[in-house]
This record gives structure tokens, C-alpha cells and sequence, in this order.
């Protein structure tokens, strides 16, 4: 199961309604 | 999102949906309703095994009863030891019990407490159905 991780949310939250896709919501504060 | 790197972002989602620790990861439905919450970090196996739960758990909301109880067993047949997986086994019962309200389902739930997760907080909620 491939993840495709976004940053742009409030996008990714409209996109998900419109797909019916879950959505994984990721708080983090790992080095990047 | 990161903390720094999207501080606003962070800001206005942590409050949104109660987000106070990092890691947390939240398994939305498409409608942006909180599924399941994984709080602090996990091994690879351990998060996987979250993630499936979430899934099981979604699908199990959804009233998709045949779909949630294949993501809850497959959390026990792959992530057997993992700490999902006693809940995983209480759920997979209870979805399939659901999908056929055949009370045998729950029965044979709590047979199975009797060689797996024994100790667990699951297998005492499953002792009812004996």
C-alpha cells in the first residue's frame, strides 16, 4: 500500500471528499 | 506536516482535531472524520499494524462489516504479535457476527482469547461472550 504524502492539506481534504479516499494525517516534528 | 515547517498549518490542524504530541497520525475518512489516532512512534510492524487497524476500523463505521473483518484478521495473521492484534481478533468477532448475527461468531471470538492475548484487556472483553 504506497502512501502519496502531500503537504498542500486543505487541498488533500477537498481532494478526499470528491475521490471518497481516507485521508492519513501526519503531526510530526522529525528532522527533515 | 512538520511542526516548523508548516507552523500554521500545524497550529490550526492540532486544534482542529486535538492534536497535542508528535508523532500523531490520524486515519481520516474522505468526509475528514477522525477514524483511528496513532500517538508517539512505533517500530515499522507496530505502525503497519495501526494503520490496518484504522482501516478495519473505518470499514467497521461504514457499516462494510465483510471488509472490516478481513482488515482485522489480516492484522492478526500478519502483525500477530503486535499490540493491535488482540483488538484486531475482538473486532474481526464482532464484524462477523454483524454480517451474519450468528452469535457463534462472538463465541468462537472468545475460544480463540483462550490461546492468544489471554492477558490482554480484549480477551477480558471477549470472556462475556463464553
Amino acid at each position: 500500500m504506497e502512501i502519496k504524502w502531500r503537504h498542500d492539506i486543505d487541498q488533500v481534504l477537498k481532494d478526499a471528499k470528491t475521490e471518497r479516499k481516507p485521508v492519513l494525517l501526519d503531526f510530526s516534528a522529525a528532522p527533515m | 506536516m512538520h511542526v516548523r515547517e508548516q507552523a500554521a498549518d500545524f497550529k490550526r490542524f492540532g486544534e482542529r482535531y486535538g492534536a497535542q504530541w508528535t508523532p500523531t497520525i490520524l486515519e481520516l475518512d474522505p468526509d475528514g472524520m477522525e477514524q483511528h489516532r496513532v500517538e508517539g512512534f512505533l517500530e515499522t510492524p507496530e505502525f503497519l499494524a495501526q494503520l490496518k487497524l484504522g482501516l478495519g476500523k473505518s470499514a467497521f463505521k461504514a457499516k462494510q462489516w465483510q471488509d472490516a473483518e478481513r482488515q482485522f484478521r489480516e492484522v492478526v495473521d500478519r502483525f500477530g504479535q503486535s499490540d493491535a492484534a488482540a483488538e484486531a481478533l475482538y473486532w474481526a468477532g464482532v464484524s462477523r457476527y454483524k454480517a451474519t448475527g450468528d452469535a457463534n461468531a462472538l463465541k468462537e471470538t472468545a475460544a480463540a482469547f483462550g490461546s492468544r492475548y489471554s492477558g490482554s484487556t480484549w480477551a477480558k472483553k471477549a470472556s462475556i461472550w463464553k
